[in-house]
């Protein structure tokens, strides 16, 4: 069995607004191996993006904070560090992706520079060095001509080489733990399979281990090895992809998979699921899918249920399920 | 045949490029290089490619917010550059309407949902502040809404209802042509199968006919009754939606496909090997000589990045842009 290399414990991420306690992500618990890629799915605001940003300790304090849990990377609790020793966690032991090439790059700095930020402070390397990582960096993510490439500004690229360049950036000093936090979607159709398979090939050679944030189950079919799907702040269901396509048990996940168009189908009337995501200021007592399930029983609104191993690490949230 | 609604023949839109303190034009941004397409009443043409193809270009002179470069629009047969500007604007604009693919900006945050439905009628009809009060409530009705949603503001709503009241907008003037650009891609995925299901409705519903701007080719699949594919400015490959995910032809439309098809892990070793492109879209400031996809096909020959291929109609419902398909 491969190393595991974060285990997140019964995380809890609250946001105290004036309006109340805002509990983002209410304990959830998955853990990423090495070498592997775990997809964590969900709709907007159902705590995904919080999720990364608790891992990485970078959440909008102080109206954000994490109330509960454990957070074990490489061994140790990143929770009770100082912030000095997170700091030097930041960027060597984890990195982040994040969404838009457009914006995550800075306008004024050459990619290069922009490389090699990371790569002086973690590594306290010299000129030369430096220059040397920063290429091999960009050859990691198959970016063509380096040597020339570095000196450019973010402006003079792609979407595709943008973000090929981001992801240089949070590979540049061969972290263990890589969260990608919906790396793809601003890219176009085929632009994106060549991401994939790039970064399938970036893990092949590094063993990274990729937690990956991502509303769209195409990609996490093309990607992933195992899947949590998130609602409302919690993960309702945890199994390998495969399973999860498969043999779905919890009636969220079933939706979900059921309301993408599939290309193969057509004429199909396309199955929704009526209604909102509860609020997360004011959240039921029972499950929180119980308002928009079609499976719903009394007990559901009363109850939350907890989660069962229906086998070989198929974990499940539903009443549903025995 | 149903009637034609919408015609472009040999659309064309080429942007300036300047240069210096006399603005002198160095060169052309060939956005739109030639394209022709129908509508048909009742039905949906989709226009599917990548950013830089030329889908939002076309949209935007289909709704006359760009000027052509050459070529023809065709409303209902009649030629649109011969319309006078108090024709376009009681007989073009009221039956053209729009849907943006942002429900966040395409609203003023400022008017109430009566307001932002209302005014198409306010600024193309002469009706009474009551008939245009119960036109709102009717629209607001078809589009799934209630009549107390009518007095709140845009804030107030979930992307999906801003989305609906969208919807409602481009409906209140009973259009027979409605330009949907991107109408789902903001939304999540669950609220985007609501919305899909809901344009479909009240297409069979009003005998509407849709231009829908997507990249998305599930999306497009479901929606469409004709699907077009562009690349760099030019459609590659147009056809009855049908027949064109059964039988693809160009190579970018097969790449497009194998990109969008859904493939579990262990699908990998079977037959369903994954079409990954090499490169990127080039410039349209300089498309390359010959086939303008040559450069990332893996067909191409000596011939492709010579001759610019033709449009060639290989079946009475499929048209293909390529010098292998013949």
């Amino acid at each position: 069995m491969s190393k595991t290399i974060l285990q997140v414990e019964d995380l809890h991420t609250s946001f105290f607004t004036r309006a109340g306690e805002v509990k983002a992500v209410d304990g959830i618990s998955f853990h990423v191996d090495e070498r592997e890629t775990f997809g964590l799915v969900g709709e907007s605001a159902c705590g995904k993006t919080v999720t990364g940003l608790s891992l990485l300790r970078l959440l909008p304090e102080p109206a954000g904070r994490i109330v509960g849990g454990k957070i074990i990377l490489n061994g140790r609790n990143i929770l009770e560090l100082s912030k000095k020793e997170m700091r030097s966690v930041r960027g060597k032991e984890i990195s982040m992706i994040l969404q838009d090439p457009m914006t995550s790059l800075n306008p004024v700095y050459t990619v290069g520079n922009q490389i090699a930020e990371s790569i002086k402070l973690h590594q306290g390397l010299q000129d030369d060095k430096v220059t040397d990582e920063v290429i091999s960096a960009l050859r990691l993510l198959k970016i063509p001509a380096p040597e020339s490439r570095l000196r450019d500004y973010p402006f003079q690229m792609s979407g595709g080489m943008r973000q090929r360049v981001v992801g240089a950036i949070a590979m540049s000093c061969r972290p263990n733990l890589l969260i990608a936090d919906e790396p793809t979607t601003a890219l176009d159709a085929t632009i994106q399979a060549q991401y994939i398979a790039l970064f399938q090939d970036v893990q092949r050679t590094t063993n990274v281990g990729i937690l990956f944030i991502t509303h769209d189950f195409g990609v996490v079919a093309k990607m992933c090895h195992r899947v949590g799907v998130m609602y409302a702040g919690r993960i309702v269901e945890t199994a390998t992809t495969s399973k999860i396509f498969k043999d779905p048990r919890h009636p969220y996940t079933v939706a979900l998979i059921n309301s993408v168009p599939r290309l193969e189908e057509k004429d199909k009337r396309l199955f929704s699921i009526e209604g909102q995501p509860p609020s997360l200021l004011n959240l039921p007592p029972g499950c929180r899918f119980a308002a928009r399930c079609s499976q719903v029983m009394d007990k559901c609104r009363e109850q939350q249920p907890a989660e069962i191993d229906v086998g070989d690490g198929h974990l499940v949230s539903c009443w549903r399920v025995k | 045949m149903a009637e034609v609604i919408l015609e472009g023949q040999n659309l064309t839109k080429h942007y300036p490029v300047t240069k210096g303190l006399l603005q002198r034009t160095v060169g052309w941004v060939r956005a739109i290089d030639g394209i022709s397409f129908t509508v048909e009443q009742g039905k949906t043409l989709s226009l599917v490619g990548e950013s830089g193809a030329g889908k939002t270009t076309t949209a935007k002179m289909v709704l006359l917010l760009e000027k052509l470069t050459s070529g023809t629009i065709l409303y209902k047969g009649e030629d649109l550059s011969k319309f006078s500007a108090a024709k376009i604007k009681a007989q073009y604009r009221p039956n053209v309407q729009s849907v943006q693919q942002n429900p966040w900006s395409s609203m003023n945050p400022r008017m109430r949902v009566r307001d932002i439905v209302g005014e198409p009628l306010v600024v193309n009809t002469k009706r009474t502040k009551q008939e245009i009060r119960n036109r709102v409530l009717e629209i607001l009705d078809d589009v799934g809404l209630k009549a107390e949603h009518a007095n709140l503001y845009p804030h107030e709503f979930s992307g999906g209802q801003r989305q609906r009241i969208a919807v409602a907008r481009a409906l209140a003037l009973n259009p027979n042509l409605v330009v949907l650009d991107e109408p789902v891609s903001a939304l999540d995925v669950s609220i985007r199968a609501q919305i899909m299901n809901l344009l479909k409705d009240l297409q069979d519903q009003h005998n509407l006919s849709y231009l829908v701007i997507a990249h998305n080719l599930a999306t497009v699949r479901y929606m469409s009754h004709s699907v077009a594919i562009m690349y760099l400015g030019e459609i590659v490959e147009y056809g009855d939606a049908e027949e064109l995910f059964q039988n693809p032809l160009h190579p970018y439309t097969k790449a497009l496909i194998s990109a969008s098809v859904l493939t579990l892990p262990e699908d990998e070793t079977e037959e369903v090997q994954q079409i990954i492109l090499s490169g990127e879209m080039p410039s349209p400031l300089n498309p390359p000589p010959g086939c303008r996809f040559h450069t990332r096909c893996s067909e191409a020959s000596a011939q492709c990045s010579e001759e610019v291929p033709e449009m060639r109609r290989v079946k009475a419902n499929h048209q293909v842009r390529c010098h292998h398909h013949v």
